[in-house]
């Protein structure tokens, strides 16, 4: 408990951010029209793989002699890079779309 | 732990660097909060269809500075950890080029189990980092409970959007068929008991077996599988979009383990917008969100067969009656489905519309909200072909002005104008908003078959007296219906 209770003190203004992006996020999007819908849920996809900054931060700290840490980070930043260039690549395809149709 | 901690333990350790430490952390920090603004400025540009694309090169940008940064100021670059930066380095180039080629060469029609992919990819990349951790707390001289959660929380949920991901992936591709297990809801209940039975039980122990964390990890998986396996495809753009918003809320939890602002502000907008977008997906097609995922689609397999005993007459139409109906039209509303994305007639039927605009025939296409295979999917491939702005109405105003409407051609689209969801209070897609097609003047249905649709269920619009059926693959009948036209 009392360690439960010093997490949320420790880190009381990550919780702040955190309520704050939440709100942000709803508001943001609430707004978008209908024919957005795929491109933004890609583009979301995109955004959340930010999670590869974790795996970099993996391997930054690593012990050379940490295999189990090396390959699984190895493996981390692969998933990670994908998740993040395919994810604007197949948005922005989606968007070239919208743009050839404004003109 | 987290970074002030950090910067003054590197402080201390060399004293004669401080000032460059400093500096590079404080670079650092800017990088990620430059990062954290372009990410909320691309959803927001997102959300407009002109600024879309800029909006999304930005959070790319935004994305490109995080890493980068990360690389050069998050820990002093050392000549003994080569190894390490030969790998990250590795790591970038293949995912590049793999994640590039395959965003490349998708078909259009193909998007959604893209995306689902690439979210399975993050969901992944967010188990493998919390397997790390967990390895790394365990050689450490304390267990921290706090660490533990987050990171049994983390791996949780990437696992669950990982294995999920790719069932839906599947699904789509046809490769996966709609399963459902006997009592497959009591199961999918109890393993999630289990799941975060066994996650608390770890983090009040304290505990730091390998073993547990890959039973762990295999639950979770297991749990992924078995929640998307039951769900038709019909649902899965509902189920790409909860699980998109997991795999933000795994990223933010890898943020909190990093004390990374960064993955924390893009993590939790995901998890957020992504939960909302879920929710207005889920409006659209008139369903709860615990119905989607409950209630698994088409298996009523009793709802329906009353219909059945009263064999009623579907009539034919022939390709010149089509042609000759839609040149002598004032007003043709085209309804596109997926048959429409999956001939790649898009084109084809911009070419129809030029024709008959040509002889003076007002045409405009009534899309439905799910036409497709998810939101806006349909609006993606007309773009596509050139299809103008205006042309494209939204189901509401399509059915305000679907009494004035001569000819209304249904391209492959089945669910989204079948009755059954006003009338018939059995069938499964019952209060899903439709186009009131049967109110124009004529129907022409434009199918490859006398199939059922996604949902899995028969459609009376095809025994409507004003209905007629021109049957073929929508590609060939469109092309056979401008020849006739243009003859005309």
């Amino acid at each position: 408990m009392e360690e439960l209770l010093s997490l949320f003190y420790e880190n009381r203004e990550f919780i702040f951010l955190i309520i704050v992006s939440v709100f942000l996020g709803i508001e943001v999007i609430s707004n978008v029209p209908a024919v957005l819908h795929t491109p933004l849920m890609s583009g979301a996809n995109a955004i959340h793989g930010v999670v590869i900054i974790g795996s970099i931060i993996i391997m930054l700290q690593a012990d050379p002699s940490n295999y189990y840490a090396l390959i699984l980070g190895f493996l981390a930043v692969i998933l990670g890079t994908l998740n993040v260039v395919g994810g604007f690549v197949v948005t922005n395809r989606m968007l070239e779309m919208f743009k050839k149709k404004s003109k | 732990m987290w970074s002030p901690t950090e910067c003054s333990k590197c402080l201390r350790k060399n004293p004669s660097n401080m000032m460059t430490d400093l500096l590079g952390l404080s670079i650092l920090e800017l990088c990620y909060i430059g990062a954290s603004i372009t990410f909320i400025l691309g959803l927001k540009m997102l959300s407009s269809p002109d600024k879309a694309r800029k909006g999304n090169l930005i959070a790319g940008y935004g994305m490109g500075l995080a890493i980068i940064a990360t690389i050069l100021f998050k820990e002093e670059l050392t000549a003994d950890k080569w190894l390490n930066y030969t790998l990250i380095l590795a790591g970038l180039i293949i995912g590049t080029v793999i994640g590039t080629r395959m965003a490349l060469k998708v078909k259009m029609t193909a998007m959604p189990q893209m995306v689902s992919f690439f979210n399975g990819m993050g969901g992944a990349c967010a188990a493998v980092i919390s397997l790390v951790e967990f390895d790394h707390l365990r050689h450490g001289q304390e267990t921290e409970s706090g660490m533990l959660l987050v990171i049994l929380l983390g791996l949780i949920i990437g696992s669950v959007s990982f294995s999920g991901s790719i069932v839906a992936y599947g699904k789509l591709e046809g490769k996966i068929g709609d399963k459902a297990l006997p009592a497959g809801q009591f199961i999918n209940i109890a393993l999630l008991i289990l799941l975060f039975g066994l996650a608390t039980w770890m983090v009040v122990v304290g505990c730091s077996e390998m073993s547990f964390i890959y039973a762990l990890l295999f639950a979770s998986l297991l749990y992924g599988v078995l929640f998307v396996m039951p769900i038709g495809g019909a649902d899965m753009p509902v189920v790409i979009s909860l699980l998109n918003s997991f795999t933000g809320m795994a990223a933010a939890f890898g943020g909190f383990l990093y004390g990374n602002q960064a993955m924390l502000t893009g993590g939790i907008l995901v998890g957020s917008a992504g939960t909302i977008l879920t929710v207005l997906m889920c409006t659209a097609m008139n369903r709860s969100l615990t119905n989607v995922i409950i209630g698994s689609f088409g298996g009523g397999s009793n709802s329906s067969s009353g219909k059945e005993g009263s064999q009623e007459t579907v009539k034919e139409i022939s390709v010149t009656d089509a042609a000759i109906l839609l040149a002598y039209a004032n007003k043709v509303s085209v309804v596109p489905g997926y048959g429409l994305a999956v001939a790649q007639a898009q084109h084809t039927v911009h070419n129809l519309e030029k024709i008959l605009e040509e002889k003076g025939v007002e045409l405009t296409y009534a899309i439905h909200p799910v036409a497709g295979r998810m939101p806006g999917h349909m609006n993606v491939l007309l773009a596509e072909a050139d299809v103008p702005y205006p042309k494209l109405l939204e189901m509401e105003d399509a059915n305000d002005s679907m009494n004035s409407v001569d000819v209304v051609l249904v391209i492959g689209a089945n669910d989204v104008v079948n009755p059954a969801a006003e009338n018939d209070p059995n069938s499964p897609i019952f209060g899903m908003p439709i186009i009131k097609v049967w109110n124009a003047k004529n129907v022409i249905v434009l199918k490859r078959s006398m199939g059922k649709g996604y949902a899995g269920i028969e459609n009376e619009l095809f025994f409507h007296p004003k209905n007629r059926m021109l049957f073929g693959d929508a590609k060939d009948s469109l092309e056979k219906l401008i020849a006739e036209v243009k003859n005309l």
